[in-house]
């Protein structure tokens, strides 16, 4: 019964042009969302690209891969996001940015590290019996060869990072979780469940989007392996 | 350090403060683990079932990995605000969201390790002349345990760490003690609560593994992956 009048709720609220226009509309919101999105795993890449490339093409550091992957798994976003409210780096957008940029780190460092070390050693001989040097074999041979998995790391990170962004409106940041936290303030349930089908609307979009940009961009030959390697990546 | 603004000063971490609000610190603590505690279990009994369904009918299998993976990308503190309208339970909502994410990854791995299983393996199960059920029970599911323990594992932790997010409904375990140490701005609450969560999903973790070894020690020398 009041379930049928939360959902009726929403769908009004969803339904009021008022909630779509304006600096705090649900385009205006979304932008937000995705420009923070885009920061986060930009920053992220910046730092996580040439590092698991470089561990990966040298061979060690795997432990350091796994030691990220499983510490991050194990800290709570929220957790950093209220240490970085009591430091130099503030409330908002921020600080969300940055936590998310480093929770971003460890799917496309360890999908970098494992590309690269699972290039076929064959590959990689015959790279230097044509007399190329490490640096030319790392560029021509072995990063070409690395695409699909460092591809599939970028794509888990950027889906988790529109998944975590939400969080931003819980230190006083905005993006779409403004909704649902305002909603919880004012106890107006139905803008809460609004909110909530928003952000889950907004990650499965860019989740399908950028599993069919990734199909469409990988080489057909390539196309399987890819695919076996995101679904031990996304659990 | 530097960053003194006149008034009392703010420590990363104090003796002081746990010793004064030890029954806060505890409370919160408790809370955390029950939720953990239940929530992956009642995961665990809903998933293992789920898992060999999916397993006996591989029509459904594709599907139940498809649907698994797309779910576990909404976010919780999405999930959050849908539950509970519905619910009206503080509690209740982080449980139950608790439930399906530890569910998406159970349901998950219990699968992916049935499906692994040898061929030559199930062959000569019906070789030695056993039934379905008992190749599923003495040899399947025995082969498929390494994958279960590690799909526990993987619950516990994200758990753990997901349980938090539950300060929106106002009850996040040890989450409310970092919410109540970022409204007054500090230091010391956050950090000790993040400490412990820490800490909770490390010996969470360790002993899912300790039981793995236990469950499976044939497992130990093969193991590699």
């Amino acid at each position: 019964m009041t379930g049928d009048d939360v959902l009726r709720q929403a769908f009004v609220w969803l339904n009021d042009p008022l909630n779509w226009r304006g600096p705090d509309g649900v385009p205006a919101l979304v932008a937000e969302h995705l420009a923070m999105s885009a920061a986060a795993v930009a920053l992220a890449a910046l730092v996580a690209l040439p590092l698991g490339v470089w561990l990966g093409h040298r061979g060690r550091g795997g432990g350091l891969t796994v030691l990220a992957s499983n510490t991050s798994r194990a800290l709570p976003t929220l957790a950093l996001l209220y240490v970085f409210a009591t430091t130099g780096l503030g409330f908002g957008n921020r600080p969300t940015v940055v936590a998310a940029a480093i929770f971003a780190v460890p799917p496309i460092l360890s999908n970098a590290f494992t590309g690269l070390r699972e290039v076929d050693p064959a590959a990689r001989d015959a790279a230097r019996g044509m007399g190329m040097s490490g640096r030319r074999s790392l560029l021509a041979v072995e990063l070409p060869l690395a695409l699909p998995l460092i591809a599939a790391g970028l794509r888990t990170a950027a889906v988790q990072v529109v998944a975590t962004v939400p969080l931003a409106a819980l230190v006083g940041g905005g993006g779409l979780g403004t909704i649902i936290v305002t909603g919880f303030a004012t106890r107006r349930f139905g803008e809460v469940v609004a909110g909530g089908l928003l952000v889950a609307a907004l990650c499965l979009l860019v989740e399908a989007l950028l599993a069919w940009g990734q199909r469409v961009l990988t080489p057909a030959p390539m196309r399987v392996r890819a695919g076996a390697r995101t679904l031990t990546a996304a659990a | 350090m530097p960053r003194v603004t006149g008034a009392a000063p703010n420590p990363w971490f104090s003796w002081d403060y746990v010793r004064a609000n030890w029954g806060d610190i505890t409370e919160a603590l408790g809370q955390h683990v029950t939720l953990t505690l239940q929530a992956v279990a009642i995961a665990a009994l809903v998933a293992l079932p789920l898992a060999l369904v999916a397993f006996r009918r591989p029509r459904l299998a594709g599907p139940v990995l498809g649907l698994t993976g797309v779910l576990y990308t909404i976010p919780s503190l999405a999930l959050f605000a849908l539950l509970y309208p519905l619910l009206r339970d503080r509690r209740e909502t982080v449980l139950v969201g608790l439930v399906m994410y530890a569910l998406l990854v159970l349901v998950r791995n219990a699968l992916v390790g049935l499906q692994g299983v040898d061929p030559a393996v199930v062959d000569a199960a019906r070789g030695l002349g056993m039934g379905p059920l008992r190749t599923l029970l003495t040899v399947q599911l025995p082969n498929a345990l390494p994958a279960i323990v590690t799909g526990l594992r993987l619950a516990t932790v994200t758990t753990v760490a997901l349980a938090t997010i539950g300060v929106v409904v106002g009850y996040g375990g040890l989450g409310q003690l970092m919410y109540r140490g970022f409204a007054s701005q500090y230091r010391a609450e956050i950090v000790t609560a993040t400490v412990l969560t820490l800490a909770l999903a490390l010996v969470a973790d360790a002993a899912w593994w300790l039981a793995g070894r236990l469950a499976a020690p044939w497992a130990r020398a093969g193991g590699a992956r």
